[in-house]
């Protein structure tokens, strides 16, 4: 096979030369500098500095907070979609709008405004402080900030799944004799399910990796509220670029198995739906 | 498309529509409850949070935080990124999408992959690469520090770490809307002579203009707002590499909460703006769709 098919249109090699230049240049190449400084320690090295006790204390706190928020998110995320989608109430299209805020707002700015209300003097921290909760400085408040940042993942991916849903099939499930909750879970609920899937997926890989909205909420205490991307910023600091190189592989490999996961996902999607 | 079944038909449906099509209205009005309580609590709330805190201290103290010399200089930074990350990935998102949507090669589902792929990656591991290689212990760093060349903990390294974190915006939006509107209308534009700069400014660009004003909105609220990687890079040396999300932290370490929330302020603003610019280009889209004629297709990327 050739490798592209003939046609009339003009500037296939600049615009892909210019594309993989630039590709290369901006991303890849500067990428695979990360995995050829770590090839120059051992591979005992590498294990003892990604298994170190410090850096699984990190990893349990940025995939348990990332898991827990990617939970909350698929489950309020539905929620959401479905209020948005099947529902007409004033001021939808503002709070339709509204979803895409942690896009919009630069991370920095949600840390400080979320650490705020979650501070033991703060509108909310205020409230549950006298019952002994404890928000700001600790894993539950880490995994709210990372609630915050996945919300428009969990909820852009099965909004449009929801839309494109062929009222018929719920107008036959419930001619058939089923009641609503029962269509839901019968015919609703495995259409969305990948959707669902997906959001998760996505809202998941971005809370890992999140840095700027949680270091201000978390307190970043070694071993109890530092996350990982904190912890190779902290070697960066210290200069010991061994160190953070070899988290970052070990960050990089896990985001890249996440992204395989997702690309999964979405293609059993898309088989069910065609 | 908004689907309003239950209500518009008339047909003979209808009766086991309204009852079984619908929840029962106190379970409409409880998901209603939970989805705008669960919304308010993480988004309402932290945008209303950074308006009073700006304010706290009084208008005369707001506008001194936002219009003192530091602030100004990490605002003339921040727009000095986004002024060159812009433009630049809205070129490669542009060559992307003409090379990837309008002709069949081998790899491009690989090549599409790799497009994606700075989104995986977190911010901090985005702004190391560029201190592993630029930095003075990185490879470059000690050939370009005879030179008396800085890249990181300087303006270039800035706006190499905004480049990355905003590379794949532009060319997400553009790449299947040039595979979904196919080769047709250039092909018909090369038949009757144009040349190929003819068929692409007169042609594919007016068919893209939407999508293109969408990736360019999404890429410039991301590089004036990214704050992991250009931490990474900028050294946070003020006046000089601080940008305005680096400056809110700066301030607010330092216990300048009101200070730190006048800035932070200006950011959410920023935001505000986005989403409104946004949600227009969304509606003016769906509005031009809607009047081409064409159903749109769906289109299988594996």
């Amino acid at each position: 096979m050739a490798f592209r098919k003939p046609s009339v249109l003009p500037g296939f090699g600049l615009t892909l030369g210019f594309t993989l230049l630039y590709l290369g240049l901006l991303v890849l190449i500067p990428l695979a500098g990360i995995f050829l400084e770590t090839a120059q320690i051992s591979w005992a090295q590498f294990w003892q500095i990604v298994t170190s006790p410090r850096a699984l204390a990190s990893y349990r706190l940025s995939f348990g907070a990332s898991l827990a928020a990617a939970l909350i998110n698929a489950v309020f995320g539905l929620i959401v979609a479905w209020v948005l989608v099947r529902y007409r109430f004033p001021g939808r299209r503002l709070i339709d709008a509204l979803v895409d805020l942690p896009f919009a707002l630069p991370t920095s700015v949600a840390g400080i405004a979320l650490t705020a209300i979650y501070s033991s003097k703060g509108w909310v921290g205020s409230l549950v402080d006298p019952w002994g909760v404890k928000v700001a400085f600790t894993p539950l408040g880490v995994t709210l900030a990372l609630v915050f940042i996945g919300i428009p993942f969990a909820v852009r991916t099965v909004q449009p799944v929801l839309a494109d849903l062929d009222p018929q099939v719920e107008e036959a499930a419930a001619s058939l004799g089923a009641t609503r909750w029962q269509t839901f879970l019968r015919v609703g609920l495995p259409a969305l399910c990948p959707a669902v899937l997906t959001g998760f997926a996505l809202a998941f890989a971005r809370a890992v990796g999140e840095y700027g909205s949680v270091i201000f909420i978390s307190g970043n205490m070694p071993m109890k509220t530092e996350i990982a991307p904190l912890l190779i910023v902290t070697k960066l600091e210290q200069y010991d670029y061994t160190g953070a190189t070899a988290l970052a592989v070990a960050m990089l490999v896990a985001s890249f198995a996440l992204l395989l996961a997702i690309n999964l996902l979405q293609c059993w999607g898309r088989c069910r739906h065609t | 498309m908004p689907t309003d079944t239950d209500r518009s038909s008339g047909r003979p449906t209808r009766a086991i529509a309204a009852a079984s099509l619908a929840e029962p209205r106190f379970v409409r009005l409880t998901l209603l409850g939970v989805a705008l309580a669960f919304l308010g609590l993480f988004l309402a709330l932290p945008l209303a949070v950074v308006f009073t805190e700006a304010l706290r201290k009084g208008v005369a103290c707001y506008l001194e935080a936002v219009s003192e010399p530091l602030a100004c200089a990490a605002v003339r930074l921040t727009l000095l990124a986004a002024a060159l990350a812009v433009p630049l990935n809205l070129v490669f998102g542009l060559a992307a999408a003409w090379a990837i949507g309008k002709f069949e090669f081998r790899g491009k589902q690989v090549l599409l992959a790799l497009i994606d792929l700075p989104f995986s990656v977190s911010p901090v591991v985005a702004g190391m690469i560029y201190v592993l290689i630029f930095g003075l212990q990185g490879w470059l760093g000690p050939w370009l520090d005879a030179r008396g060349i800085r890249i990181v903990f300087a303006v270039p390294g800035i706006v190499l770490a905004t480049l990355f974190v905003t590379f794949p915006f532009v060319a997400r939006e553009l790449i299947p809307l040039m595979q979904e509107q196919g080769t047709a209308e250039e092909e018909a534009a090369i038949t009757l002579g144009a040349n190929g700069w003819q068929t692409f400014w007169r042609v594919t660009l007016p068919n893209v203009k939407w999508g293109l004003l969408y990736g360019v909105i999404l890429c410039n609220a991301r590089a004036m707002g990214e704050f992991g990687a250009v931490s990474v890079v900028s050294g946070h040396v003020r006046g000089l590499t601080n940008t305005l999300p680096l400056h809110v932290e700066i301030l607010y370490n330092e216990y300048q909460s009101a200070a730190a929330f006048a800035v932070a302020s200006l950011l959410a603003l920023l935001a505000l703006v986005t989403l409104a610019a946004k949600s227009a280009v969304e509606w003016r889209a769906r509005r031009q769709m809607r009047a081409a004629l064409a159903p749109p297709k769906e289109q299988c990327r594996v």
